[in-house]
């Protein structure tokens, strides 16, 4: 039985852009559900120099400066095992990974 | 043909001057990774084109830069930096215990002997190696699991390894500087660490102004052809070592005030240091708004103020306690950069000096390569 797969969307704050050398919004295939966790676990293994900035290496918590945005919603309280909305999912909408605005 | 390399770490990016033996005439290169906190650049004193980087931003946390190519190309590497073993608490600002967690890389300082080894000094305060030119690094938690690690306490700008001094003539010694927990030294390669504080005193900041740690140490220096031979610029105080930091005694007398950050000494005079004044713990300027670099040809007790070519009215900028470096041409360079973005060279050991840049963000750091 083959796994489902997921054409989806997500853009990324300037500084990770840069540092992955990225232009525009990245396109993610995930296979099975695709949830928060799915997600950032494929774009880190596409990007490795993104480890430990958008989650805690030891905690793979939310950087708390980091909020997840999609179809509106502010998702980043959300479980990151519960599933990203159908959207999401078949790419008609981007995942967003957006940094907070304080500081200087 | 010589020639010189000034890392500069800033609020806002990494830059690179670079000028001939004269140094007159300087071209600027940066900033790279703009936007981002540089706490700290410098080379391999073996293999010169390769640079290791500390960025850091709030938003994003710690990555390490590399560069292979003396700074025009960088690459990121590993960036994990887990401490070994039981994490445990030290204690908060309130005096409660609080967990040790990482959170930036203050200092990087490449091994002696190999391009590929570099060790890290962090915060919460504790050491870190690579062995494989940054992509993997290990906590040496000798350090952290000391006897006093649950007393030490952060100082107002976090609890850090700030200082790392690798004994040129021991691999297996290393000196190290915490705020604000002291000065520590190992013999055995970083597997064991002990307190080397004896002698330093802190009034109104602990409740034994002598005890074994909990002094907040800004800086030691040393000049390589003397290791066992230590300056120290701390929280109040300008000491000095003769016997490897088992005991210090206090050189400050002569200068407007003993408070400051960064101490050097010249490249080929170990006897002759450098500090820079500022007001006191609570005013992190320059006294009477005049820029003087303060230079010891005694290795202490006996200053002059060096002042020709820095502003001697209306500056109120800081010099970090990483942002003085010395150069090894004759005569020895002077360098230093300033909160307020300026970086100054002195080509003649500190009697003239000159900037290089005027505009930069604030200067974190400061580190010069003889090419």
């Amino acid at each position: 039985m083959t796994t489902a797969s997921s054409n989806i969307r997500l853009e990324l704050p300037y500084h990770l852009r840069t540092l992955a050398r990225i232009d525009s919004e990245v396109q993610l295939e995930i296979l099975g559900p695709v949830t928060q966790r799915a997600v950032l676990d494929a774009l880190e293994a596409r990007y490795p120099m993104l480890r430990g900035t958008i989650r805690d290496y030891d905690t793979q918590q939310r950087r708390a400066f980091l909020r997840f945005f999609a179809c509106n919603q502010d998702l980043s309280n959300e479980s990151p095992d519960a599933l990203l909305p159908a959207a999401v999912a078949s790419g008609a909408e981007p995942y967003l990974v957006i940094g907070a605005l304080a500081g200087g | 043909m010589t020639a010189v390399r000034v890392l500069v770490g800033t609020r806002k990016g990494a830059f690179v001057l670079t000028s001939d033996g004269q140094r007159r005439q300087w071209k600027v290169s940066g900033p790279h990774f703009a936007g981002w906190e540089i706490y700290h650049v410098k080379g391999s004193p073996v293999d010169p084109n390769r640079l290791y980087a500390s960025q850091s931003s709030g938003w994003f946390g710690q990555v390490i830069q590399r560069s292979n190519d003396g700074g025009e190309t960088w690459e990121p590497v590993g960036n994990q930096f887990s401490y070994e073993g039981e994490v445990g608490t030290h204690l908060w600002y309130d005096g409660t215990p609080h967990p040790w967690e990482f959170k930036r890389v203050w200092h990087l300082e490449p091994s002696l002997a190999d391009p590929d080894t570099v060790y890290a000094g962090v915060e919460d305060a504790a050491i870190f190696r690579s062995t494989d030119g940054g992509q993997t690094w290990k906590e040496l938690n000798g350090l952290r699991h000391h006897s006093t690690g649950g007393y030490w306490q952060p100082g107002a700008g976090g609890m850090a390894v700030h200082t790392i001094i690798l004994d040129p003539t021991n691999p297996q010694r290393i000196f190290i500087a915490i705020s604000a927990a002291g000065a520590f030294r190992t013999d055995d390669g970083g597997a064991t660490w002990k307190p080397i504080n004896r002698g330093l005193k802190s009034e109104y900041v602990l409740p034994d102004p002598e005890a074994s740690v909990g002094h907040c140490v800004h800086r030691i220096a040393q000049h390589p052809s003397r290791p066992n031979v230590l300056f120290m610029q701390k929280h109040w105080d300008v000491m000095r070592s003769d016997d490897a930091g088992d005991s210090w005694h206090d050189v400050g007398d002569g200068l407007p005030s003993d408070f400051g950050f960064p101490i050097e000494v010249h490249a080929h005079e170990p006897e002759t240091i450098y500090v820079v004044p500022i007001k006191s713990d609570s005013e992190h300027y320059p006294p009477e708004g005049k820029l003087r670099v303060y230079r010891s040809r005694t290795g202490g007790k006996q200053w002059e103020a060096l002042t020709t070519g820095l502003p001697q009215s209306d500056c109120y900028v800081n010099v970090l306690r990483d942002a003085m470096a010395v150069d090894r041409l004759d005569p020895c360079g002077i360098y230093f950069g300033t909160t307020g973005g300026q970086v100054y060279v002195s080509p003649d050991s500190g009697d003239h000096w000159e900037p290089i840049v005027r505009d930069l963000p604030p200067v974190v750091s400061v580190e010069v390569q003889t090419l």
